[in-house]
């Protein structure tokens, strides 16, 4: 089954927290379990985020495209990556999860994905 | 050549024994986890160049304790217990079959540790033994994934902070022990058997895996145990009726009424000839002979056939091994069976004036049964009520609310 692994950070001056050593060692510890679990077959896909800032906001109403600034919510957690797994059930998901190096700084949360339902094409049109 | 099926038909006989070795050998159930399946993809990339070795079982062992040193070994430079660890699992030797036996025993006594809370031993025993999905355990209990999933992990963060010994019990604490492991086992078939919430009455799987169960402690066992072979007769003699206990619109059918053609003759037979066997021995159990009072039902061709003067005797073998106001409950109705539905009454309501059994929906069920029997419609009506109101499974509700419905049609 899929999951989608999404590292929340608890605010922001997580970083600012850590020494150069620190972050220089995250870096290369997050590198290093994307490997770990591309090895052992649970990888689909991993991605840090650029921070909320960069983000933007895209909403087409009335056939109208509108683009605004975000970040979508203002809480104190933010979005800082993710992590697509495949794993056998909820709980390997979650044993996936918490060897995430950030996971000792934010938090991940897991979500099983939702497989859309396949309509019938012909009774769509 | 290696099909990816025959792969996955030795990831179903052999990932819990292969699982309970590595939770040995690695001493964490994640790491465990992570070895297995570290193990099954180095199969899946080289039996099918190679064929599947001679004994799968000891090449995954061996395959997942060696990437799971092989990722300690990486991860040491930070961890100085994980490289002691690496260092100590070298020097293992591979494991025998006896010790492959022993790991899945261990493995069923800390999942069914009296230190583990009572839901999350049904969770766990599941998941780790029996190898369902943490998704498959909420759909049998009607539960959210994630109420169980937070169930899991806190099992074993107990385990671990306890550090709660992977082994098999000395033989002063095994009864204690294995009694938990056994009440484990029945949770798991009752709630296959009457589930208590949802729609259908019965859900099979659970049985068969607590039958599954069973079995598999029976073959682990170094001596046989008379309470283990008493649960399984009882489970077995109880999963014969599954296909005459509810009707094509999946509502309720009393044994009176079941289609006794439909019982499963092959697990009768087994069950009956274990109780036989339990109850010449020298030792007694109550789940031998609850086995013995469902192997009366089983062996009688017809209803009136039943034999209620040896049921009754049997229940008042089965108050003396567990002296439980249920089991007064039973005896009461097998008396009514008896002696008539007035001497059965009059038992019920000596259990109803103990007071313990007040909110058991069985208790009002049964005590509407026999008002029912004896006219006193009135009564047999807010006796019914009563059970509707503490009955929350749909196939019960419907079985009552048409006893009450018959109770208001005018008498012919």
């Amino acid at each position: 089954m899929l999951y989608l692994c999404l590292v929340h950070f608890d605010d922001k001056d997580v970083f600012s927290r850590l020494s150069e050593a620190e972050k220089r060692e995250l870096d290369i510890n997050s590198l290093g379990y994307d490997t770990e679990l591309a090895a052992s077959g649970n990888l689909v896909r991993a991605q840090a985020l650029q921070p909320p800032e960069t983000a933007v906001l895209v909403r087409v109403r009335d056939g109208r495209i509108s683009a605004t600034d975000g970040p979508f919510l203002e809480t104190k957690e933010q979005l800082g990556g993710f992590i697509l797994i495949e794993a056998r059930d909820l709980n390997d998901a979650i044993r996936i999860a918490a060897g995430i190096p950030l996971a000792r700084h934010g938090t991940i949360e897991v979500r099983p994905v939702y497989q859309i339902p396949r309509h019938d094409e012909a009774t769509a049109s | 050549m290696t099909s990816q099926a025959s792969i996955e038909a030795v990831w179903r006989t052999e990932s819990r024994r292969v699982l309970a070795t590595l939770i040995r050998l690695l001493r964490d159930f994640d790491r465990a986890e992570e070895a297995l399946n570290d193990a099954f993809l180095a199969a899946a990339e080289q039996w099918p160049r190679q064929g599947i070795p001679a004994n799968p079982r000891a090449w995954l062992v061996s395959a997942g304790r060696f990437k799971a040193i092989d990722r300690i070994r990486r991860k040491a430079r930070f961890d100085v217990v994980a490289a002691e660890l690496a260092l100590e699992e070298e020097a293992q030797m591979p494991p025998e079959a006896e010790t492959i036996a022993d790991d899945q025993l261990r493995l069923i006594f800390v999942c069914c540790h009296p230190e583990v809370p009572a839901d999350a031993r049904i969770a766990m025993t599941l998941r780790e033994t029996c190898g369902l999905t943490t998704e498959e355990i909420a759909a049998a209990f009607l539960a959210r994934p994630t109420t169980i999933a937070q169930r899991i992990v806190r099992a074993k963060n107990r385990i671990r902070d306890l550090e709660l010994p992977y082994e098999v019990p000395e033989p002063q604490d095994l009864a204690e022990r294995l009694d938990a492991v056994l009440r484990t086992i029945y949770l798991i078939f009752n709630e296959g058997y009457a589930a208590s919430h949802g729609d259908s009455l019965l859900r099979a799987d659970l049985c068969a895996e607590a039958i599954r169960l069973a079995r598999l402690l029976i073959a682990l066992l170094a001596d046989p145990d008379a309470e283990v072979e008493g649960l399984l007769a009882l489970m077995l003699l109880q999963h014969s009726r599954r296909d005459a206990r509810t009707d094509a619109a999946g509502d309720v059918v009393l044994i009176a009424d079941q289609d006794r053609r439909l019982w499963d003759r092959a697990e009768i037979a087994e069950g009956v000839a274990l109780v036989g066997r339990l109850m010449a021995g020298r030792e007694l159990t109550a789940y031998g002979i609850e086995a013995a009072i469902a192997a009366q039902h089983a062996v009688a061709a017809a209803p009136q056939a039943t034999n209620w003067g040896e049921i009754v005797r049997l229940y008042d073998l089965l108050l003396r091994a567990d002296a439980s106001p249920i089991v007064s409950l039973n005896r009461a109705v097998a008396i009514a069976m008896r002696d008539g539905p007035e001497i059965g009454l009059a038992e019920i309501d000596a259990i109803r004036q103990g007071g313990v059994l007040g909110e058991f929906r069985y208790l009002h069920a049964a005590r509407a049964d026999l008002l029912r029997r004896l006219g006193r419609n009135e009564e047999a009506r807010a006796a019914y009520v009563a059970a509707l109101e503490l009955t929350h499974q749909a196939a019960e509700q419907r079985f009552l609310e048409g006893r009450l419905r018959e109770l208001s049609l005018p008498s012919p």
